[in-house]
């Protein structure tokens, strides 16, 4: 069965560009607007965005830029919010690596991936050398 | 539109008001539930405009699940979670759907009564996509109920973990239940918005309660406590029986220098001490 | 770009944080406060983030940073008013701050230093 969107929400998808420092500022501005017309409980709410900042910053200063694409979901009778932060920078060589806590790749992408893990519900990481990187994080009400 | 959503359109249209009335009789056979009954035309007439709409843009009956059918999984998944709001059970729920069938299959008989080969094949099809239709209402029927009970649950927890104010600073969390997960995150919430709402800066958690600590229970302990700490809080874990002092020691779980009491009333004592309380007790 | 502004209290400076920081302005700060704490000879550094809502792994070693930069120059760093929500994603996070001093509020903070400086003058 096809996940769909709910008849109710007036905008159930987009996206915003990662390119600037500043642009860590509006996405967590963004993820805030999101996750509280979805009244998400402020914990949940504080977690979302915390995990969107410290991904869509890795977009920005190791992703060499990129985007951040939204969208409402809902499997049944729970709603969700997915975010899917995308690069074309130099990708992630070694994932198990990068998901330690703690790694530094010398260019410091630190805790911020793995820690984001812990603060979503589904997370999955798609990453190719040369090409780019992927993070798809969903946070379920 | 396809030749046979007409068919099922005219079905539909041929007699409306003959067609509702036959349907809901026949859902009221498996109906108890009075306020459920008065909703019951309305709900009916929602979900058979979402029928035609469906029909009319030419959806496949065979694939239930394609968007254009988005509009009558919408209004299901919205009557069965009203339905197991109000308290109706999902074989209630259920039959309401299947229930169209009666005046449906009247319908296709009736318009192709001199064709019986296609008569049947229209039946089959009609019966396919009802039946499609109840196990979609029975899923989301199912998820409203886990919701109902997540709910439930969550209240419960919230009436069974109060925090209370032991002295002028001094909280006290008692725990009592197995600690899992979702309850070590809402004592955990409800402490540290005390803490800050009180401007209390020690809190107390009592495990005498709480029948086994093993690993995980002690990870959710020790984040309460960091996070409590990183407030500018601190806190004491009192009520360690015997058996879950030994059971810290067999499993090797570090308590990172948490300061331990075997009873809330030693643990009181040395939030005392350490705000700078005295107590004495005047000689008779 | 804003600065944020350090008040003087004292042996004692104060920064309250009031706005959603750009990394920026983080940085900027950590390099504001290590010149006033050299300008001042300030003997402790209140920071109040009781208005903010998000501390990320940025910030956070922002704030170790600053920690070890104060105390490095003869000053105590403090960090009050952090909120329920952001302790408790903090310690999801992983990140402990360890090393940086906190309290509930700034009176708690500025009792914590006096604390501090009473049993520095034992020395």
């Amino acid at each position: 069965m096809t996940t769909e969107p709910t008849s109710t929400d007036a905008c159930l998808d987009g996206s915003m560009p990662l390119s600037a420092e500043r642009d860590i500022v509006a996405c967590r501005q963004l993820v805030r607007k999101l996750t509280q017309e979805l009244k998400f409980s402020l914990v949940d709410q504080t977690k979302m965005i915390t995990a969107a900042s410290e991904l869509s910053r890795n977009t920005i200063v190791y992703g060499q830029g990129g985007v951040m694409r939204w969208q409402i979901v809902s499997e049944g009778a729970r709603t969700g919010l997915r975010l899917v932060f995308e690069d074309e920078g130099p990708g992630i060589p070694d994932i198990d690596l990068a998901l330690t806590d703690g790694w530094t790749s010398g260019t410091g992408m630190g805790i911020g991936l793995s820690g984001s893990r812990r603060l979503v519900n589904d997370f999955e990481l798609r990453t190719v050398v040369g090409q780019g990187t992927s993070v798809t994080i969903t946070r379920w009400r | 539109m396809k030749p046979e959503n007409a068919r099922f359109d005219n079905v539909l249209n041929a007699a409306p008001e003959q067609f509702l009335k036959s349907w809901l009789a026949e859902a009221a056979l498996s109906l108890d539930n009075v306020s459920i009954a008065k909703t019951a035309p309305h709900d009916a007439q929602e979900l058979l405009a979402s029928l035609q709409e469906a029909l009319r843009a030419d959806a496949d009956v065979t694939r239930f699940d394609d968007a254009k059918w988005s509009r009558t999984r919408t209004v299901l998944s919205e009557l069965s979670q009203s339905r197991a709001a109000q308290g109706a059970s999902a074989g209630e729920t259920n039959y309401f759907v299947l229930a169209i069938k009666k005046p449906f299959f009247a319908g296709l008989r009736q318009a192709l009564d001199a064709n019986p080969q296609a008569a049947f094949d229209a039946v089959l099809a009609a019966s396919a996509l009802i039946d499609r239709m109840a196990q979609w209402t029975a899923t989301t029927y199912q998820r409203s109920r886990e919701n109902v009970i997540q709910r439930q649950q969550q209240e419960l927890l919230e009436l069974s973990t109060p925090v209370v104010k032991l002295w002028e600073g001094v909280l006290a969390a008692p725990m009592i239940g197995t600690l899992d997960s979702s309850r070590t995150q809402l004592v955990m919430e409800t402490l540290l918005q005390r803490i800050v709402e009180t401007g209390s800066e020690l809190a107390i958690i009592d495990i005498t309660g709480v029948p086994t600590v093993d690993t995980l229970v002690a990870q959710h302990l020790l984040k309460t406590v960091t996070a409590i700490r990183l407030m500018g809080a601190d806190c004491i874990i009192s009520g360690i029986r015997p058996q879950i002092a030994q059971t810290i020691v067999q499993l090797g779980i570090d308590l990172q220098g948490i300061v331990t009491k075997a009873t809330l009333a030693d643990a009181l004592s040395l939030a005392l001490k350490k705000g700078g309380w005295a107590v004495s007790r005047p000689v008779r | 770009m804003d600065r944020i502004p350090i008040l003087k209290m004292g042996r004692y400076l104060l920064v309250t944080i009031q706005v959603d920081l750009l990394d920026q302005t983080a940085l900027a700060l950590q390099d504001d406060l290590s010149e006033r704490i050299a300008a001042t000879a300030a003997q402790g550094v209140l920071i109040d983030i009781s208005a903010l809502e998000i501390v990320d792994s940025f910030v956070g070693r922002i704030l170790a940073s600053i920690s070890g930069i104060s105390a490095i120059m003869g000053a105590t760093l403090v960090v009050v008013g952090m909120q329920p929500a952001v302790a408790i994603t903090l310690v999801e996070l992983g990140l402990s701050l360890d090393g940086v001093r906190t309290a509930l509020d700034v009176e708690r903070g500025m009792a914590l230093l006096n604390a501090d400086g009473a049993s520095r003058s034992d020395h």
